[in-house]
């Protein structure tokens, strides 16, 4: 029983364009961003740009900013200095005539993070709607539309994630890497620019891992950009199109995967990849 | 000895009386019951109301907001029900200088007196202040997470409280909620103060006219105790309700009705009311 729930309501005040428009030029576009928590530098200067279906692994040891760079791509994080652009519009900002930088409202923040997937490490699933109604919920009721349109999507894409079968049920009747799953098809329901995954399986135990890799590999290979914060090495060196590296806060290479695995050109890299075998 | 006053006393009881009155009880006294059923109710629902605002309010990023709020609990947490209730019968209008509280109001052929106006706005307003505590505590009480994937997806802060968070929180506060009701149901006397004919003031009034204490108390606490015996069923309906959709009911540990009452009271932790402890 939801004793907030009406399902009568109407769509939302802003009804937005469902699929992003297509734009020339990358579909992430993070230029020096700077980051700090009190007195704790966390990203000194980053710039990252993602071309359209490209999939970049960001990779590092812990502590190096990595999480903080993704949650800055869609605002989760506001950034101290520096800009982000998803799909050729400023995140979290909006710009004067005269070139300053406005902070933007709540509903305007929220309208430009429709088209940013985020897959969480620790899921996030909404544990009193069941699968089904996870993957719904953002599309009826932020994007206003009708339920049985919705549902028909939601059931396609959960029956992609492998989960045809799991629509009715709660995540808490769910494994870890089945609610990891529901959560890629919540976040692809809106039809999402790119997807950012937040270490999707570091929560998860080592059998269901590979499903969970598995999802993720076949999404990149649909041509889905992708930024995924990761420790699966296995993962970047077959997946990715590029490898980041970060170390306190700033990128030390960027590189193809097969280059970055076998011939690392920093010596920080070096010492990272050697401490993995 | 004291056995033979004892005996004494309780020979003097007029038992057919206090029989009379719990079995066979005449019309004032059944108008008077009413009144003290829906006084409750109306007080507990704007309650909630008020709480769940004022909770609202005590979580806003605005200051002077979140003032109003610390104000609101303190002040009526601070005083006694009973000078509230004087306060809203005898004080609020020469307060504003106008009939803020009117004299009588007419609904639908039903006229309700002033004072029953003033006391259940007064124990409504009493309430709010324990229940924004109790909605505080249960909001807080849900993960971060949970509002984090809902704003990461794009819904507005607001939405996403709406949508996500209060249903999770409803959980936590049916709980103390339905203490609170109980408590309401037996505060609710006080109105008689002002002059409200309910429960307690129609033994009251008999009491009065036959000095006879005794029977006509304990008639009418017969009568409290199978008001707030009614209500802990319905309570705890409620609850097993709740529990259904929950992470209680993993796949195939459906409980019926009275499985889950008799698991329940096998466990050590019951839901305690924090705020009144």
């Amino acid at each position: 029983m939801n004793l907030l729930d009406r399902r009568s309501r109407k769509g939302p005040k802003v009804k937005g364009e469902t699929a992003p428009r297509a734009i020339a030029g990358p579909v992430v576009e993070a230029l020096d961003i700077w980051k700090s928590f009190g007195s704790t530098a966390v990203l000194c200067g980053v710039s990252l740009s993602v071309d359209s279906g490209q999939v970049v692994c960001v990779i590092g040891p812990s502590g190096s900013g990595k999480t903080t760079l993704l949650r800055c791509l869609n605002h989760l994080e506001t950034v101290d200095k520096g800009s982000v652009r998803v799909n050729g519009e400023l995140v979290g900002y909006h710009e004067r005539a005269s070139g300053q930088l406005v902070s933007d409202s709540e509903s305007e923040t929220a309208r430009k993070r429709r088209h940013i997937g985020f897959v969480f490490q620790r899921f996030n699933l909404w544990p009193h709607l069941t699968a089904l109604r996870n993957v719904i919920e953002a599309p009826v009721h932020v994007l206003g539309r009708p339920v049985a349109e919705a549902e028909a999507e939601a059931r396609a894409l959960l029956e992609r994630v492998g989960l045809g079968d799991k629509c009715g049920n709660y995540p808490a009747t769910l494994s870890g890497g089945q609610q990891q799953r529901v959560a890629i098809a919540r976040a692809l329901a809106m039809r999402p620019a790119v997807m950012l995954f937040d270490e999707a399986t570091s929560a998860l135990d080592p059998e269901t891992v590979g499903e969970v890799l598995k999802v993720m590999r076949e999404l990149a290979e649909s041509g889905m950009t992708m930024v995924c914060v990761t420790h699966e090495m296995g993962f970047a060196r077959e997946v990715a199109d590029r490898v980041v590296m970060v170390d306190e806060g700033r990128i030390v290479e960027d590189a193809d995967p097969r280059q970055f695995f076998e011939r690392p050109a920093s010596e920080r890299s070096r010492r990272f990849l050697s401490a993995l075998h | 000895m004291s056995l033979h006053l004892t005996f004494t006393n309780l020979a003097s009881v007029d038992w057919s009386l206090l029989l009379h009155r719990i079995f066979s009880p005449e019309a004032p006294f059944l108008r008077a019951l009413w009144t003290t059923v829906y006084i409750s109710v109306i007080a507990q629902a704007l309650g909630v109301v008020l709480g769940t605002t004022s909770a609202l309010a005590g979580l806003s990023r605005r200051r002077a907001v979140r003032l109003i709020n610390q104000i609101y609990v303190l002040v009526i947490r601070g005083t006694p029900v009973i000078v509230q209730i004087f306060f809203m019968y005898f004080g609020v209008n020469l307060l504003f200088g106008f009939n803020v509280i009117p004299n009588e109001i007419s609904l639908v052929g039903l006229v309700v007196p002033g004072a029953v106006i003033a006391g259940t706005l007064a124990l409504a307003i009493n309430e709010g202040a324990y229940m924004s505590e109790i909605v505080r505590a249960g909001i807080e009480s849900v993960d971060e997470g949970q509002l984090e994937s809902a704003r990461a997806i794009g819904m507005p802060r607001r939405l996403a409280m709406r949508r996500i968070v209060l249903p999770q929180a409803a959980r936590n506060i049916i709980p103390p909620l339905g203490n609170e009701f109980n408590n309401m149901i037996k505060t609710s006397s006080l109105v008689s103060f002002i002059g409200v004919y309910e429960l307690f003031q129609d033994a009251a009034v008999h009491y009065s006219a036959t000095f006879k204490p005794v029977e006509y108390f304990a008639a009418v606490s017969v009568w409290y105790l199978l008001l707030t015996t009614i209500w802990s069923a319905i309570q705890s309906y409620i609850e097993w309700r709740l529990s259904i959709s929950d992470k209680t009911r993993r796949a195939g540990a459906y409980q019926s009705f009275s499985e889950w009452r008799a698991r329940r009271k096998n466990e050590t932790v019951l839901p305690v009311d924090q705020v009144h402890a």
